[in-house]
């Protein structure tokens, strides 16, 4: 920021986008290292120096690297470095050139700190991080107060979360003296019962800074309003990273939540009741941004379920494949939008198949990788694993299934509407130009990584290829199947019928129009879902209107009259005493011999 | 017949209060000046009686020391009464009140 004027865009570019690929770059040669070589403890750790010291409790700056940390480094630097490379192009007409790679390198920097510390006070100097650069980066184009309302709102929403977080670690501090987290996942079993009440009240408060983070129920009405930052914002922080940090917060905690098993059962309930209102969200708006805002929502809803249901290892898997067509999808949209003159509406884009090649192609992939389009996207496999678990763990439930198996159609219903509107039918915008190759090359990179990224984790019954879920094995405990569920090619058969199902029926609704689409468009309940559910006019009236009114009785700030009626009484007092200046000498005679009277008559009397 | 100590040094304190009140009432300068004269003469006199009580004739000179001051301080009054009615064109004492605070006295 200093240097805007010093040096020339191309050397912030080289900066910017360099040190993210540089890290990329690391991590690839780190990961093949300790995939060759595993590392004794299952973990690469270094320790830095000792950050404070007192009262018996230490916390140092440390990192450890184990298998999760590896998964998670390596989506950060390597979507963040091709959402760099695409931000060279699309913010090269912008007076902050350099302004927005320093917000968002230093995101990348807190977001490596959170993943890579080993203690949750370093961790949580990450999650601080990455709210405040979220704030900044959405707040970009500080000039329009409505994006400044909207990092203001994200802001306060997440701060609510870091507050439930911050008392939970309190709480885990005088319980255990420490917040190491190897020290504390050793202990936390010898000390807590299964389900004993401090226990759970660590457990909601972390995951109340989770819910925060992640924009889940009920503090999930920041992320539409979010998509007021720039596309690449949206797609590096709102997409891939940010707002996974509660995941990796509940991954990375697993035995703390394994050990109260309640909020294991609220994490699944909340994620499945997540993925549903947003996925009922999604297929009503009209800004190609919110659609894909409430994708976030539903999806990591579908993470939170797969936590909560004891799945650990594919909520990861699916956040990683989610990282990369999310990315991809918001990358799209940022050239659509770009490209349309700043047009948000979709209903305002069309036929744009024939206008934007590349941008459809890849646009397609990722959604149909977001769909779960069977076996030849990665998002089925993540998805599908997901799907199997919630019914078939042993802390899973058919009702967890239902509401997954009812998102999945929704999301391709969404994605394709979506898809139909932006790409199919007659042009009504046209674009100014093709996006150039800065653009394009991370959206073919990452259309190819969602479509070969699942083959590396194949369902049991399709192949013996379980490369992800053996990483992750020490990390995670063991999932416990439960013992009557169907058989697993029922359950794939059926997601894959839902999701080309659902495919079509967006196809007859948006594409064909043999059916009405009246009732997503039009209708009173489809505008309930398109305010989102009503949660923004709920906590208008829960928490912003009084607020607002007792600051109105605060105008004239009457608390502190109290204090400063104490000078005014003092000042007050002097004028008074001036009064006795009056100039004239008769007056002064007259106090002369009042004193002279009073002193007379006290001495008389002593 | 000698009058008693106790009557003589009332009488000088009675004369004083009509001084004192008479300079504290009094709006005219000159007045004032008199009331003062009064005080002082009142104050000579109880030098005079203690002189007689005693028999010495202290009591006499003490006066006449008293009597002279007074003379001076009134001459050098007089003088200032005169010039303040050269400016003010006018003997009330009330009307010189340069010297008040003015932030706190404005509308007095």
């Amino acid at each position: 920021m200093l240097f805007n004027r010093v040096i020339p865009r191309r050397g912030i570019a080289l900066l910017g986008v360099g040190s993210v690929a540089l890290s990329a770059l690391i991590t690839i040669i780190a990961g093949i290292k300790f995939l060759s070589i595993p590392p004794a403890g299952g973990a690469y750790t270094t320790t830095i120096y000792t950050w404070l010291s007192t009262g018996g409790f230490t916390a140092d700056i440390a990192f450890r690297m184990d298998a999760l940390t590896l998964v998670f480094c390596f989506v950060i630097t390597f979507v963040g470095a091709l959402i760099h490379l695409y931000s060279v192009e699309f913010m090269k007409d912008d007076d902050g050139f350099a302004r927005f790679f320093a917000y968002m390198n230093l995101f990348v920097s807190s977001m490596l700190i959170l993943v890579l510390s080993n203690n949750l006070l370093l961790l949580y100097l990450g999650w601080e991080g990455v709210g405040l650069c979220s704030y900044l980066l959405i707040g970009f184009w500080y000039k329009d107060p409505a994006n400044d309302y909207a990092a203001r709102k994200a802001f306060i929403v997440t701060r609510i979360g870091d507050t439930f977080m911050i008392v939970g670690l309190f709480l885990l501090v005088i319980t255990f003296g420490t917040l190491n987290i190897d020290t504390l996942l050793r202990q936390a079993p010898l000390v807590w019962s299964s389900g004993s009440p401090v226990a759970v009240i660590a457990a909601l408060l972390l995951l109340g800074g989770a819910l925060g983070k992640s924009a889940q129920l009920p503090l999930q009405t920041w992320l539409p309003d979010a998509m007021a930052g720039p596309s690449p914002v949206s797609a590096l922080i709102h997409a891939a990273t940010m707002v996974t940090a509660g995941v990796y917060l509940i991954a990375r905690l697993n035995v703390l939540f394994i050990l109260a098993p309640e909020v294991l059962a609220a994490i699944a309930i909340i994620g499945a009741a997540t993925l549903l209102i947003a996925g009922f969200s999604a297929l009503t708006q009209h800004d190609l941004k919110r659609v894909l805002a409430y994708s976030t929502i539903s999806q990591i809803g579908y993470m939170f379920l797969a936590l909560g249901v004891g799945a650990w290892s594919a909520a990861i898997f699916h956040f990683m494949i989610h990282a990369f067509f999310k990315a991809l999808l918001f990358l799209g949209a940022g050239s659509i939008i770009l490209l349309l003159h700043e047009e948000h509406d979709m209903h305002k884009m069309g036929g744009l198949r024939k206008k934007m090649p590349i941008v459809f192609l890849t646009f397609l992939i990722g959604g149909a990788s977001l769909s779960a389009l069977p076996l030849i996207t990665a998002g089925f496999y993540s998805k599908d694993q997901i799907l199997w678990f919630s019914l078939a763990s042993g802390i899973g439930s058919k009702w967890l299934w239902l509401a997954g198996i009812a998102g999945a159609l929704l999301t391709s219903l969404y994605t394709f509407r979506m898809i139909f509107l932006v790409f199919f039918g007659e042009a009504k915008t046209e674009p100014k130009h093709q996006p150039g190759p800065l653009m394009t090359i991370p959206l073919i990179i990452l259309a190819a990584l969602s479509l070969i990224g699942g083959f590396i984790e194949l369902p049991h019954n399709l192949g013996p290829v379980h490369l992800f879920s053996r990483l992750l094995e020490p990390v995670f405990p063991a999932l416990i199947l439960s013992e009557s569920h169907a058989p697993e090619w029922i359950i794939q058969v059926i997601s894959a019928l839902i999701a080309i199902g659902g495919i079509y029926l967006a196809y007859l609704l948006f594409n064909k129009k043999t059916l009405s689409s009246n009732v997503i468009e039009k209708s009173r309940l489809s505008h309930f879902f398109y305010q989102g559910w009503g949660f923004d006019w709920l906590y208008n009236k829960l928490f912003v209107l009084p607020l607002v009114w007792l600051s109105q009785i605060d105008k004239k700030d009457f608390i502190d009259k109290f204090y400063s009626s104490l000078a005014h009484a003092v000042n007050y007092s002097g004028t008074l005493l001036s009064r006795t200046q009056n100039g004239k000498l008769r007056w002064y005679v007259m106090v002369m011999v009042a004193g002279l009277i009073l002193l007379l008559t006290i001495m008389l009397n002593l | 017949m000698t009058v008693p100590m106790e009557t003589q040094i009332l009488f000088a304190g009675v004369l004083f209060l009509i001084g004192l009140v008479g300079l504290l009432v009094r709006r005219n300068i000159i007045f004032m000046l008199m009331s003062i004269e009064l005080m002082l003469n009142s104050a000579a006199m109880v030098f005079v009686m203690g002189g007689a009580h005693w028999g010495h004739a202290d009591g006499q000179v003490m006066f006449i020391f008293i009597l002279t001051v007074s003379a001076a301080e009134v001459s050098v009054g007089l003088a200032l009464i005169l010039q303040m009615y050269h400016h003010y064109r006018t003997l009330d004492a009330d009307s010189m009140r340069k010297l008040k605070d003015h932030k706190a006295n404005e509308n007095l």
